[in-house]
């Protein structure tokens, strides 16, 4: 029983790209919101980069530096997949997935140092936003590391999965182009 | 060729039935795009019949306040501004969207372009199943402690922000759930929708040929996936400021509760074209067929459908003339709402054309496409009033506007959707129904509808306020409350209009006829499957050749000319 | 009792069922609502009119075949065309007579009489008059619930604050309507032009108590305004 239509009014377009591009579409308004609300908040209020003045600017810059190389990793991997290096396929998948866990990692220690000094997201409209803009990100970095995850363990089994890592990878550069907005926006008075 | 060698191996699939699938394969856990939009179909109707109650119960309240209402008790004002709420968040996200998009949009899409099925069925399969999963939480929502949300459909925070304003917590948590699943539910739907429209067209089959039913859901879904990021965004914080103490729409620490409506309505207003645009793909589908006669200047439709949606995206602030936000926004959004009413213009004026000189049967479908096109233009004409921001000063916030939406979604969401429903029944059912209950249903709801509707514009000018639940507590009101009475008597007879429907469907799915594939003697590519299709639609993939509204053709004897004939003549 | 409003077919005089205009600006606002209801009516009668006409000449009869018309070209489109030009100028010309109407009753506040803070709340109205000195946060301001009351032919600043949720401030029969947000400070004007007792209802939904959140706009003539400013301030 065919369980996928085929293509055929025009060839050579593939579904899951235009699927996935809509829905990227879709996750860029949902940011967009958030972060056009940060700006409109933060353009009416003073005293905005005292609070932006906890964070640390390191630390964040460590993670973009973090972010950036796995979607170096990332495009690597799919050069694999066009090159059929399943070695180098797996590597670089991996490479990418600890990456990912590396940034949720320092996330998480930059929360637990933030809240331990009082600053949760009660403690005023800054940390609302900042809290909800990095916890929304996050968590989309952790979506894409499980879908990661799943197709390390698919090309462990040899299946020629190429178009559904560049589809991954699509949705990977997503999570980072946020955080690229995200760093400055928050971090950077 | 790769698609040829493709297509083959597909065909032959088609005949392979090594093993028949169960019931719960079938009828429960199936991919199948047809059986998915029965799936929709059925929730939502079962959720129209909830939201039809919740009104019932309301305009009780309000025509004989502070009595007993038959069959539910004394309804006190906690519990008829939970009602209310869930009135329009029901028929709004349970109703609307599932029936039109949901249901028509999966049953009709693979077949109008000729495909087997959705570009990815599983992900259609999880759309419904977490579209159901949404209903639970929101049917869940009813019996918490605290009951249902009650701050409106609209939610406007502080009132939805802190518990303390309405004594609803988790009622009002499970409502921005059960919103949420909605939402994703409706966005794999979109992303789904679009795909297959854009990769699994037939030969033949170019965008300019599509039925205008398909380019008006392949809109709504756009409008859908681009303008509801941003109420998600707002959804997570209102949540937050319930549950983990956020401050986004708390003016004590910082938030604007202007925030929220900003976020809302942006979203807000392509919604309400969401919904309408399928309905009005209906009406288009229908009135070429019943007029024996093409739709009148197909691209201009496209184009002013295009167009409207994306207008649709400026013109949000009109929702809030009198919120506090700064009054030089309005005259902005004043003009925006008022330019968009041109595309919808020339949209109605084109489907009058398309009557023009035309052979009209008036068969049910075609009854109700014509109650939609009254019905709307009445809408349409009230939103002039309420896009005005000076006139908008006084009729905000008063039954004005509930008669302006009534009439818009109302004639989108029941004549629309019904004309739809009537002219799709026997191709989703196999069975015909009968057109004399039919034509019952249709008058009784044409008739009752008015009833029900046209005086709310006389309350709202005489000042009447939305969301309250007893007009007599104010003076002024007391001498009109004649006009609550009525509208209460027509809302009433106007669910038991409904009678009709629902015997013909009973009747018709346990003894009706069996219907045969093309029963109007219309062109578009799903009456070429039979009645109703089989998994995978067709045996053999049909080629298109021309256009969907090839009617009463000069050089072609019958009146009908489907896009799937060829012909020795040449095609448009 | 019932109020049958005189002259025409009632349910379709949508004019006549507006509340009685006692403000300065009334008129102009109706008179937006009354341009936009006539023009809206003859588009109803000509496109309903139009859509009748064709149903009935144009039923399936025997031995008549529909027209193939696809509206592609001008000579077919023009007769949408051209109405919906027409729509267009009508649109614009509709904003054009309402800016102005907007603009003066919500841009700015004119030169006022008197300001009266008015707090919304969990369900009433909490006016305070700042009293003799004029101004407020001083010792002779006077808090009242749901009773406003100023002189006829003044203009009259409203300062709208809230407590807790939005409200919204309605005077229907000064076609007057303001949103009331918390952590907003939001001014609003009118100038009633005939005394009398105007209800003051809540216009946007604000909890289980705003059905019946109201109070009253009480406007006197001059010598009965002194009077009750002279009764409130004698205590103090």
């Amino acid at each position: 029983m065919a369980t996928r239509a085929e293509a055929q009014a025009i060839p050579g377009i593939l579904p899951g790209k235009v699927g996935v591009w809509w829905f990227l579409a879709s996750e860029v308004m949902l940011f967009g919101g958030l972060i056009a609300s940060y700006v409109v908040f933060r353009l009416g209020s003073a005293g905005w980069s005292t609070e932006s003045a906890h964070l640390s600017v390191p630390i964040a810059a460590v993670n973009t530096l973090v972010l950036l190389t796995s979607s170096l990793t990332m495009v690597q991997a799919f050069a694999a997949v066009e090159g059929g290096d399943q070695p180098r396929l797996r590597m670089h998948l991996g490479l990418t997935i600890l990456l990912g866990l590396t940034f949720l990692g320092i996330k998480a220690f930059e929360y637990t140092f933030e809240i331990r000094a009082g600053f949760t997201p009660g403690a005023g409209i800054f940390w609302s936003f900042y809290y909800t803009m990095t916890g929304l990100h996050a968590l989309h970095v952790l979506a894409g590391i499980v879908v990661n995850t799943l197709l390390f363990v698919r090309a462990g089994r040899g299946t020629r999965n190429w178009h559904q890592v560049e589809l991954a990878g699509l949705y990977w550069h997503l999570v980072d182009i946020v955080w690229i907005f995200l760093f400055p926006l928050l971090y950077l008075t | 060729m790769a698609d040829t060698a493709f297509a083959t191996v597909a065909e032959h699939s088609a005949h392979v039935h090594d093993v028949k699938p169960g019931f719960w394969h079938t009828y429960v856990f199936s991919t199948d795009h047809k059986t998915i939009g029965k799936q929709y179909l059925c929730i939502g109707l079962i959720w129209a019949v909830v939201g039809g109650l919740l009104a019932y119960v309301m305009r009780w309240q309000l025509a004989w306040p502070d009595t007993a209402v038959p069959g539910w008790g004394e309804v006190g004002p906690e519990v008829y501004n939970m009602m209310v709420t869930m009135h329009g968040t029901i028929m709004v996200f349970f109703v609307a969207m599932p029936i039109l998009l949901g249901a028509y949009g999966n049953f009709l899409i693979p077949l109008m372009i000729g495909a087997r099925d959705m570009a990815f069925p599983r992900l259609n399969m999880l759309s419904v199943w977490v579209f159901a999963f949404a209903s639970l939480v929101l049917f869940l929502s009813f019996f918490v402690p605290g009951g249902a949300a009650s701050a409106g459909w609209t939610g406007y925070p502080p009132l939805s922000a802190k518990v303390e304003y309405t004594g609803v917590n988790w009622g009002m948590n499970l409502w921005i759930l059960a919103l949420a699943l909605e939402f994703a539910s409706f966005l794999m739907g979109g992303v789904n929708y679009l795909t297959t429209a854009i990769t699994l067209r037939v030969p033949g089959m170019t965008f300019f040929r599509l039925p205008l039913v398909v380019w008006q859901q392949l809109t709504a879904a756009t409008l859908f996936l681009l303008s509801v990021g941003p109420l998600i965004a707002g959804a997570v914080m209102l949540l937050l400021d319930r549950t983990i103490g956020t401050h986004f729409y708390l003016p004590d620490l910082g938030g604007d509760p202007l925030l929220w409506q900003h976020l809302f309505w942006f979203f807000g207003h392509p919604e309400v074209y969401v919904i309408l645009l399928p309905a009005l793909g209906f009406v288009l589908e229908v009135l070429p067929v019943f007029s024996r006669k093409p739709i009148f200047s197909y691209r201009g439709i496209i184009y002013s459908t295009i167009a409207a949606g994306g207008l649709s995206f400026v013109v949000w602030a009109h929702h809030m003339f009198v919120s506090g936000m700064d009054p030089r926004l309005a005259m902005p959004f004043s003009i925006t709402t008022i330019l968009i009413s041109v595309p919808f213009a020339f949209i109605v004026f084109a489907m009058i054309a398309t009557l023009w000189r035309g052979s009209i049967r008036f068969d049910t479908p075609m009854l109700f496409a014509l109650g939609f096109l009254a019905m709307f233009i009445v809408g349409g004409l009230t939103g002039i009033f309420n896009g005005s921001a000076p006139a908008d000063i006084y009729i905000s916030d008063t039954y004005f506007v509930v008669a302006h939406f009534h009439y818009t979604l109302f004639s989108s969401v029941v004549f629309g959707g019904f004309a739809g429903f009537y002219f799709w029944f026997s191709k989703m059912f196999g069975r015909l129904l009968n057109e004399t209950l039919g034509k019952v249903h249709f008058w009784l709801t044409l008739v009752c509808f008015n009833l029900t509707f046209f005086p709310m514009h006389n309350i709202g000018l005489a000042g009447m306020g939305r969301r309250i639940a007893n007009p007599l507590q104010y003076e002024f009101l007391v001498p009109h409350q004649w006009v609550n009475v009525l509208v209460t008597v027509g809302a009433i007879l106007l669910l038991a209009a409904q009678i009709p429907l629902v015997l013909n469907i009973a009747w018709s799915l346990l003894a009706g006829r069996a219907a045969p594939a093309n029963p109007w003697e219309a062109n578009t590519l799903e009456w070429t499957a039979p009645s109703p299709p089989p998994h995978l639609n067709w045996e053999t993939l049909p080629v298109v050749y021309r256009g969907p509204y090839e009617y009463s053709v000069p050089e072609v004897r019958e009146e009908w000319l489907p896009q799937d004939q060829a012909l020795a003549a040449p095609s448009r | 009792m019932t109020a049958w409003p005189e002259g025409g077919v009632p349910m379709l005089n949508w004019m006549r069922w507006l509340p009685e205009n006692v403000s300065t600006y009334g008129g102009d606002i109706d008179a937006v609502i009354s341009l936009i209801y006539y023009v809206t009516l003859v588009w109803f009668f000509l496109t309903l009119g139009t859509l009748a006409a064709f149903l009935i000449l144009y039923r399936r009869r025997e031995g008549r075949r529909a027209a193939y018309v696809t509206g592609d070209r001008l000579k077919e489109s023009a007769w949408i065309l051209v109405p919906l030009l027409i729509v267009l100028g009508l649109d614009f010309w509709l904003d054009l007579r309402g800016a102005p109407v907007w603009a003066k009753v919500k841009s700015q506040v004119p030169p006022a009489a008197l300001s009266i803070q008015v707090t919304a709340k969990q369900f009433n109205w909490e006016i305070l008059y700042a009293g003799p000195d004029g101004v407020f946060g001083t010792s002779d301001d006077l808090q009242r619930e749901n009773e406003l009351h100023v002189p006829v032919n003044k203009v009259v600043r409203v300062v709208l604050k809230s407590k807790d949720v939005i409200h919204s401030f309605f005077l229907p029969n000064l076609r007057l309507k303001q949103d009331v947000v918390p952590g907003r400070t939001i001014e609003a004007w009118f100038e009633a032009t005939q005394p009398g007792q105007y209800e003051l209802p809540c216009a946007e939904l604000c909890g289980f108590g705003h059905s019946g959140m109201k109070g009253w706009l009480y406007v006197h003539p001059p010598e009965e305004y002194e009077k009750w400013v002279r009764e409130q301030w004698r205590s103090s």
